[in-house]
């Protein structure tokens, strides 16, 4: 037999520590005690108190804008840069294919530090508007991608037979070419959602004072105020993850 | 043909324009700032200097490197000795079992990366459940410090970073002909030969873009040491934002920052030398 009871226990062992940590935060975010450590019984306080929480619901609000115009702006270059770069083989593609890689490489800070810089430099007011900017960056480089790997399945013969047939630029692309990569599409919108609206770091350095999103809004609330209201924001954050994880995979899946 | 030529330009256009303006042209001004004098107060002064670059060649910020660099191996060393067994048994696993389990591996990906460093300052804390634990096997002393301890960053980091190598080793191990281990054992190897001797070599691949991407993230965090640091744990992302944000002085922060770029590209060099494929390393695209 090639099973390996060493693997097997390490993979358990694994699993354990990657979710008990996540599932321990969200049962405390129901514990009436305002300690982690004993369970004094059940409670949804910590949701209620969510409301009174000031400036959570402008932070949310925020997050939902850029999350919202960082991916439909992304969407749109990041799957056309896709489409290039499947289409045309050429030096110049190498060239652009390296150009949107180079950003997931890097690590955030390098990305949120040069773009401060270059802010700076250009003299723009940091606001909503500069993290818009600096997610729709990063969000282009995951779309991309994303875009180009599920392009391995289309059939560009496909767009050739269209315009054999007759059907004009415009017509193709509605007919043919949108049907086809409406999946894909999806969840790259998913995904540049997510990754923005989880956004902390790049976030961080080009927020500026006045502008709060949703993590910027953790960060202080773990910093400076540890209170089990964290606990239940948490929750209510995770459990949209999954909700939109879950999507997700229905979105891949139909792909295959 | 010069018309497919134009039409190709034309629709690399957004893209090229838009990372370079915001992508390319911010690393410029970085590599630009870091010659650049500044006055006592940050604000950055005309001419030229490499006074910035030689006031890092001091103790502490060789120690600041040393210990970024110690943290960030370590931890891809961890996640590498969890990663690879696990490799082997989701590759023998059953397909079923086998996407469950890259589904659960993919969605702490996708939550929220403050959330789970919060989760884990809570059970570090010392009447935290980690901390508990660890004093009831009788690993710790109850007055052992966990959380604000360079141990609590390294941890964090296993965790946090931990997707990031499973991804590609599963990938390769899911392509390794597990006959040859078969063989193996038939002529003669024990199981735990088979895997270091025919297994490993076999993922190697994986197993070094699975170590770059353990260690770009680790040696460029700055959230990590900063949460659930204490006051020695601060590494090259701390000392970039202390720069940017407590001194003002942005000079001094883009020369580190273009040290942290040479710390990563030194490493992707090899690798992609190694390969010769860059294309390969397209696993962070979360697919």
């Amino acid at each position: 037999m090639i099973r390996s009871r060493i693997c097997l226990t390490i993979t358990v062992l694994v699993f354990i520590f990657l979710y008990v940590p996540i599932i321990l935060l969200m049962v405390n975010s129901f514990n009436d005690s305002k300690y982690a450590t004993v369970w004094t019984g059940f409670t949804l306080k910590w949701y209620t108190a969510l409301f009174s929480e000031p400036d959570l619901w402008e932070a949310f609000i925020n997050s939902m804008i850029i999350g919202i115009s960082s991916t439909v702006t992304s969407l749109i270059i990041g799957s056309l840069a896709a489409f290039t770069v499947f289409r045309y083989r050429s030096r110049l593609q190498s060239l652009h294919f390296g150009l949107i890689y180079a950003p997931l490489i890097l690590p955030d800070i390098l990305l949120g530090i040069s773009l401060l810089m270059l802010f700076v430099v250009w003299n723009i007011k940091l606001g909503l508007f500069t993290i818009y900017i600096a997610h729709t960056t990063f969000c282009i480089s995951y779309v991309t991608m994303l875009m180009i790997s599920k392009l391995q399945h289309f059939d560009l013969t496909l767009v050739e037979a269209a315009h054999d047939l007759g059907a004009g630029t415009y017509q193709t692309f509605k007919k043919v070419v949108l049907p086809l990569i409406t999946p894909g599409l999806i969840a790259a919108a998913l995904l540049s959602f997510t990754l923005s609206i989880d956004d902390f770091v790049i976030t961080f350095f080009v927020a500026g004072e006045g502008a709060t999103t949703l993590p910027l809004y953790i960060y202080s609330m773990i910093k400076y105020g540890s209170t089990p209201v964290i606990n239940a924001l948490s929750t209510l954050i995770l459990l949209a993850t999954f909700l939109l994880v879950i999507v997700y995979h229905t979105f891949a899946e139909e792909e295959r | 043909m010069p018309r497919k030529k134009l039409k190709e330009t034309l629709m690399s256009l957004p893209s090229f324009v838009w990372l370079t303006a915001f992508f390319l042209l911010p690393f410029i001004i970085i590599c630009v700032y870091a010659f650049k004098p500044a006055d006592i107060y940050g604000t950055v002064l005309k001419g030229w200097t490499l006074s910035t670059l030689n006031s890092l060649g001091n103790v502490y910020f060789y120690k600041l490197l040393w210990r970024s660099l110690w943290m960030s191996i370590f931890s891809t060393l961890v996640c590498l000795v969890l990663a690879v067994p696990m490799g082997y048994q989701m590759a023998t696993s059953s397909p079923k079992w086998r996407n469950l389990m890259l589904m659960f591996i993919i969605i702490p990906f996708w939550s929220s990366f403050l959330i789970r460093i919060f989760a884990w300052k809570t059970i570090l804390h010392p009447e935290g459940l980690f901390h508990q634990a660890c004093v009831f096997i009788g690993l710790i002393s109850q007055s052992t410090p966990l959380l604000y301890t360079n141990f609590a960053v390294v941890i964090v980091m296993v965790y946090t970073f931990i997707p990031f190598a499973l991804l590609p080793i599963y990938t390769s191990a899911v392509k390794f002909d597990f006959q040859l281990i078969e063989a193996a054992m038939d002529l003669g190897a024990s199981r735990i030969r088979a895997i270091t001797k025919v297994f490993i070599p076999g993922i190697k691949k994986g197993i070094l873009t699975a170590a770059l991407m353990v260690f770009i993230p680790a040696i460029g965090t700055y959230v990590i040491p900063d949460l659930v640091g204490g006051v020695n744990s601060d590494m090259i992302g701390n000392k970039i934002a202390q720069k940017t944000f407590a001194e003002r002085n942005i000079p001094e922060a883009s020369a580190i920052s273009m040290i942290l770029t040479l710390i990563i590209l030194i490493p992707l060099g090899i690798l992609v030398l190694y390969s010769r494929k860059g294309r390969n390393l397209e696993i962070r695209s979360r697919e």
